[in-house]
């Protein structure tokens, strides 16, 4: 079996969620893998997140270059074509820097590509046996990957779950200085952050979606407060936007916008077709209402029949406390 | 400038129930309508207002069969100035690299100074763009949503990352650039257009007129196949949580992490 | 006229004689006024074609009854009451003004008059006329001023206030009828002083009363009265004519014209050009209104024509939820657009783009293409077709919204506007609760139905919608119709698809329509969606007879087919009020049918809103209409729903299933919930049907949850 090389993604000097899951997802490529962590950046910032992943990696790689303070996928793509040896197989997170990374990265390095990979069912000789989904998730398909030369698989996230073992102890290679200069076409110039109440829910994961079972505008904070407990945005139906409680851009519908997330929260919401329309993919549908025979819940993964104005303070309280108890 | 746009023929999600055929091999292809890739279609419509802009020419261009000849038309209704269709029997089964192959050697007869496709078409791969960049060696940048022409030697670009957070980059040309829908509002384009456009003669070009190794291409040289299409067991209808409210609190918390929600 | 007093044609002004100086008064106000109009006709020369001169004896019936008879003024009662007076004392004092102008330059001129009692009678109804025009003048001048109808404000974002011009031609009218009477009242007054005859003056009349104020002031004095009122008169009279074409009161010319060349057909829409047959129209540049050349003169004669009433406005659903349409101003902003652009002085400027120009896209969209306005016009201007070319320019030009994209393409790909599948567009009839209860054939080839039943869209697919469609099955079943429906081969009947310029798009639907049709062999057609059944009656040709199913069901209950069951308890706590949907009440005057349904069913109390019929108000829009997202203050459907509180119902009848999905909505989004229900007319015969087993609609008790 080839090395198996995961991309930490990280930010404030702490790796990202992903950093675990790679972990995870590389022991089901090969039970017996140690996986080698491999981290660009610079300064002290670099150095905590190295220091920190000795924990899940046995190895892991730095490489610090003040080019590379801000991850820029063009200049990281070339540095990694630098250190990592032929036929390596790099895991790296599917997410707007790993789209942007990784395809490339397999070109260059002569690899197989697969991206989103949302389980890995093992290997069979030179094959990978991975599992994607296609058409906005309606549909899962079977994958054999040729990793004779090598392979890029960029990962879902949330899809491989970080394993509960002992602290590895691992050990941080410095390989820098195999890193010099790095110039490329493209250069990064700033971050621009969006005005706070500037949410498109389109890119939104998570939703917490509200109808009229909200029932009046000073209710709508309740469900703001449950989205900002699960990092998730507030999104609502057409009678709410009517009824000025919500700006028409979060509203999901035929004449609203349309949302893929992975789950969506029908709070109050009774399952219109033209509300539904306006929801694609196949996002794991809560829904929650107090009239237990509303359409949704005949769409819903999950129902809870239940006042969302009870039902959701307490649900919050127990996002928050399980929050707490995570970090 | 001149700039080409790579399209693709997919089944519209927004029109189709995708699913799986009686054999549970693949998705029920017979009552599919097709459209164009809606982010390439965006592509396009960027494509068009930067050439208005600057000037230039816009190419439409597929990897396919003549099934995929309706999109190549469909795009020079919208004002694509000319379009070309790749097709050869050698580039059956083609994976990503495949077909990043065919476009690399597409490209490299014809000089143009932008090239653009759409972030991810209904296999939600997001691939070509990138392969196709780095088999060039062109500079490339995923996730556009706002394109500023500098001059005739750069681009500044948005790239979208989390959070809906807006990265600025600056980028020279050529380059590959993969866009984002909601870049711009895309024009309609009625069927009188399309009509309009309905015998105009679109190039085929084969794997000798592109030079193209056959052996590069195709189901033989791909390396990632798809062996199925198949549905994960779903329970039936919503499965209702019973319980005290903080019960149901604790479940369904559980749930959505599992779902990947909640982290 | 009588003799003793010499005309002003025999008197003299200064150095000139009344003879010269008035023919050269006229000569030369004549000649303005037809380079005027000379060049207010040059657009319309220049303009696309508009067949309007068939069916003459129609139109000159029609001209009659609402030019002649002003059959639309009385909609607004003192307003319109008012008009007609004025209009009458125009056409009374046409004859008179005529005369009076040959007075100027012929000496020896005798008005062709009427002996003995018939000639008092002829002159008195000329004095009243002016007296009377006068009075309305001070009364429409002090309505202006003092009373400010809100029809006739400007809004800020369309320029200044209109009151000034108006109040300043009022008063040029009543300078006229003054100057008329002094010279009549100052010549009456002369031969009375110098012992002549006097001519009849009508008692208490305008002119009358100047003859009595007049006859102690001296001879010469009266004398210069006498000529300088005629002077005035004619004066003002040119300078009115002359001044009518650069405004409101053009009008005044134009509205023969408008009125005789008006739309004859109610509920159709114009074709992309005149004089070119679909298969032609490959050859046609451009489709729609994008310039002002591209109207057709008769529109173009339209924007001249109006006469700034505000009653379309007034009744526009759309103007009133605070849309930015306005039908008025529609209408001006193109007139003034037309004088700026071909001005009378100087030379044309044309070809500006209308939208983004006088026009915004949403004020193009956001019409509901109800017809209200239409309806209200006295001058029958019309604004469906303009709204309908102006969007055919928008689409020719790509330029739609996106939310509209979404559902064309649909329609394009499958059939009708949700994306759905083409083969479960008849799914409807095979759901658990409503299969065993009716059988509905689905048609292919020539399978021996009668009666097609034309479902369209929404009622295949809407979930709610869905119920209506099953209602009106189960209706044609119990009354033994023979009948099947298209099932998958039917497709959109493109009503709206056309509406919204998407002509193209329209043909190909209605071909396919058609040779599905034509290929099931039927001998009739019913529909329980007006939208459809104006498609199909006035879109499509060479159709049998289209029949809405209000219409079908008011037959068979009177001829005993349908009987409902007696009246039941609940029927003590409700109030209903039918609701006229815009496709079948407006546009094809089908008002009577789901009224005598209704009031043949015991127990049924029945109330109507103040807007009713013809006035009905606009549940919101049909068809792509509920794709589009307006801006606007509140939706047409909630006010309709408070329309029908106001009028004290609880239930609210519709025959539309748009109609259905608005006020539905509207209820939920005003919080009436509870407190107010809507019922689809089939729906409710269904539940009423006298039959032999129940049908689960009469089991259910609640309407279905949407």
């Amino acid at each position: 079996m080839a090395r198996i090389f995961a991309y930490i993604e990280h930010k404030g000097g702490v790796a990202e969620d992903s950093a675990a899951e790679l972990a995870a997802a590389a022991r089901k490529i090969d039970a017996n893998a140690s996986p080698t962590a491999i981290v660009t950046g610079w300064g002290t910032e670099l150095d905590a997140v190295c220091e920190g992943l000795r924990a899940t990696y046995a190895e892991v790689w730095k490489i610090a270059n003040a080019s590379l303070a801000y991850p820029n996928a063009e200049l990281i793509r070339k540095a990694l074509v630098k250190v990592l040896p032929a036929g390596s197989i790099v895991l790296a997170p599917h997410d707007h820097f790993g789209i942007d990374l990784s395809p490339g990265l397999s070109i260059k390095l002569n690899a197989a590509f697969v991206s989103d990979v949302t389980a890995i069912d093992g290997a069979e000789g030179t094959y990978l046996k991975l599992v994607r989904q296609e058409f906005g998730g309606q549909v899962s398909t079977h994958v054999r990957c040729d990793i004779s030369s090598g392979a890029v698989l960029n990962l879902r996230g949330g899809a491989f779950k970080p394993l509960d073992t002992a602290p590895v102890g691992g050990h941080v290679i410095d390989k820098s200085a195999e890193v010099a200069d790095l110039v490329a076409g493209r250069r990064y110039l700033e971050t621009l952050v969006p005005e706070a109440g500037d949410v498109d829910i389109t890119k939104e994961p998570v939703l917490v979606s509200i109808g009229r079972g909200i029932q009046e505008q000073d209710n709508v904070a309740i469900a703001q407060e449950l989205a900002d407990a699960m990092g998730a945005a507030v999104s609502c139906s057409r009678p709410v936007v009517d009824a000025k409680w919500m700006p028409k851009s979060r509203q999901v519908g035929s004449s609203g916008q349309t949302v893929k997330p992975k789950i969506y929260l029908a709070c109050g919401i009774s399952g219109s077709f033209q509300h539904l329309a306006g929801l694609k993919g196949s996002p794991f549908i809560v829904a929650i209402n107090k009239n237990p025979r509303a359409p949704i819940f005949q769409v819903a993964d999950v129902g809870i029949v239940a006042d969302i104005l009870e039902f959701l303070p307490e649900l919050t309280n127990k996002v928050r406390e399980m929050k707490k108890v995570s970090v | 400038m001149d700039i080409l746009v790579c399209a693709k023929r997919v089944p519209d999600t927004s029109e189709n129930e995708i699913e799986l055929n009686r054999a549970g091999n693949d998705i029920e292809r017979d009552d599919l309508v097709y459209s164009v890739n809606e982010a390439d279609n965006y592509a396009v419509e960027e494509a068009l207002q930067i050439a208005d802009r600057t000037g230039g020419k816009v190419t439409v261009v597929t990897v396919g069969s003549d099934d995929d000849e309706e999109i190549l038309r469909r795009e020079m209704a919208m004002g694509a100035h000319q379009s070309v269709l790749l097709s050869d029997d050698a580039f059956t089964g083609s994976d990503g690299k495949g077909i990043a192959t065919v476009l690399k050697a597409f490209v490299q007869k014809r000089p143009y100074d932008l090239i653009l496709t759409g972030v991810q078409a209904e296999d939600g791969a997001a691939q070509v763009g990138g392969m196709l960049a780095a088999l060039l060696d062109y500079p490339f940048a995923s996730l556009v949503n706002s394109i500023e022409v500098l001059d005739g030697k750069k681009l500044k670009v948005c790239r979208e990352i989390a959070g809906g957070d807006k990265e600025m980059s600056e980028i020279d040309l050529p380059c590959v650039l993969s866009i984002q829908t909601g870049i711009n509002e895309p024009r309609y384009v009625g069927m009188r257009g399309i009509r309009q456009v309905a015998s105009v003669e679109i190039p085929t070009l084969g794997a000798a007129d592109l030079g193209v190794d056959a052996g590069a291409v195709g189901e033989a040289a791909a390396k990632v196949k798809r062996a199925d299409y198949f549905v994960p067991a779903l329970g039936k209808g919503a499965e209702m949580l019973a319980g005290s409210s903080e019960e149901i609190a604790d479940k369904l918390i559980e749930l959505m992490k599992a779902k990947g929600g909640l982290n | 006229m009588f003799e003793g007093v010499q005309s002003p044609a025999q008197a003299t002004y200064g150095p000139f004689s009344g003879q010269i100086l008035f023919s050269v008064l006229m000569l030369l106000g004549l000649a303005c006024f037809a380079y005027i109009v000379m060049k207010r006709m040059a657009p319309l020369l220049r303009a696309e074609s508009d067949f309007r001169f068939d069916r003459p004896l129609v139109r000159l019936g029609r001209l009659g009854r609402f030019w002649l008879g002003q059959w639309k003024h009385p909609r607004y009662r003192f307003a319109g009451s008012i008009h007609i007076l004025i209009f009458t004392g125009f056409l009374v004092l046409a004859t008179r003004a005529f005369s009076l102008l040959i007075l100027g330059v012929s000496g020896s001129f005798v008005m062709p008059g009427f002996p003995g009692m018939a000639g008092h009678i002829y002159d008195g109804i000329n004095d009243y006329g002016a007296t009377i025009v006068f009075l309305c003048m001070v009364i429409a001048a002090t309505r202006r001023l003092v009373f400010k109808p809100a029809r006739y404000e400007v809004p800020a974002r369309y320029g200044k206030g209109h009151k000034a011009d108006a109040i300043f031609l009022l008063g040029l009218i009543a300078i006229l009828m003054l100057a008329e009477s002094v010279f009549e009242g100052s010549k009456a007054a002369l031969q009375a002083q110098q012992g002549q005859p006097v001519e009849f003056l009508a008692v208490l009349s305008l002119p009358w009363m100047f003859k009595n104020a007049f006859l102690s002031i001296s001879a010469p004095a009266l004398w210069d009265l006498y000529r300088a009122s005629y002077l005035l008169d004619v004066v003002t009279f040119f300078f009115l004519l002359c001044y009518r074409p650069f405004g409101i009161q053009f009008h005044v010319e134009t509205s023969l014209f408008a009125v005789y060349f008006a739309k004859l057909d109610r509920g159709t829409v114009k074709p992309v050009r005149w004089g070119v047959t679909d298969d032609q129209l490959d050859k046609v540049k451009s489709f729609g209104v994008k310039t002002f050349q591209d109207f057709t003169w008769k529109h173009m004669l339209d924007f001249y024509s109006c006469a700034d009433c505000g009653r379309c406005s007034d009744n526009c659903p759309a103007n009133a939820v605070g849309r930015p349409l306005s039908p008025r101003f529609l209408t001006i902003k193109a007139r003034d657009y037309a004088f700026q652009h071909y001005p009378v002085l100087g030379s044309s400027n044309n070809g500006t783009p209308l939208i983004g120009g006088i026009y915004s896209e949403d004020e193009i969209w956001s019409c509901t293409t109800c017809g209200a306005c239409e309806e209200e016009c006295p001058l029958l201007i019309e604004y469906i077709d303009k709204i309908v070319d102006l969007r055919r320019g928008l689409v020719d030009d790509g330029n739609v919204p996106k939310s509209i994209q979404k559902a064309l393409k649909a329609i394009e790909s499958r059939g009708n506007p949700y994306g759905k599948m083409e083969k479960k567009r008849a799914d409807w009839t095979k759901t658990k609760e409503f299969q065993p209860t009716c059988d509905v054939k689905v048609l292919n080839g020539s399978n021996g139905a009668d009666t097609l039943y034309f479902v369209d869209s929404i009622t295949s697919f809407d979930d709610r919608m869905q119920s209506i469609g099953q209602a009106a099955a189960r209706i044609l079943n119990d009354v033994g119709e023979n009948f099947g429906i298209l099932g998958p081969a039917e497709k959109d009947s493109g009503h709206d698809v056309r509406r919204f310029g998407e002509e193209t798009l329209f043909m190909a639907l209605r071909d396919h329509n058609l040779e599905a049709i034509k290929a099931s062999g039927i001998k009739r057609i019913v529909t329980s969606d007006p939208h459809a059944y104006n498609a199909l009656k006035h879109d499509y040709k060479d159709l049998p007879p289209v029949e809405h199913i209000s219409q079908l069901i008011a037959r068979e209950v009177k001829s005993g087919k349908i009987k409902f069951n007696p009246a039941e308890a609940e029927d003590n706590s409700k109030v209903y009020v039918y609701h006229d949907p815009c496709y079948l009440g407006r546009h094809n005057q089908v008002y009577d049918d789901p009224r005598e349904v209704l009031d043949a069913i015991p127990g049924v109390k029945r109330v109507e809103m103040a807007r009713s019929r013809d006035r009905s108000f606009c549940c919101g829009g049909g068809g792509l209409m509920l794709f589009y997202e307006p801006q606007e203050e509140q939706r047409m459907g909630v006010k309709r729903v408070q329309m029908a509180a106001e009028a004290g119902a609880n239930v609210i009848v519709t025959a539309c299933p748009f109609c259905m999905v608005n006020i539905e909505d509207a209820i939920k989004v005003s919080g009436m919930e509870g407190k107010m229900t809507a019922i689809d007319l089939a729906e409710l015969v269904d539940g009423r049907l006298a039959r032999a087993v129940p049908s689960p609609a009469e089991i259910k008790e609640e309407p279905v949850m949407v």
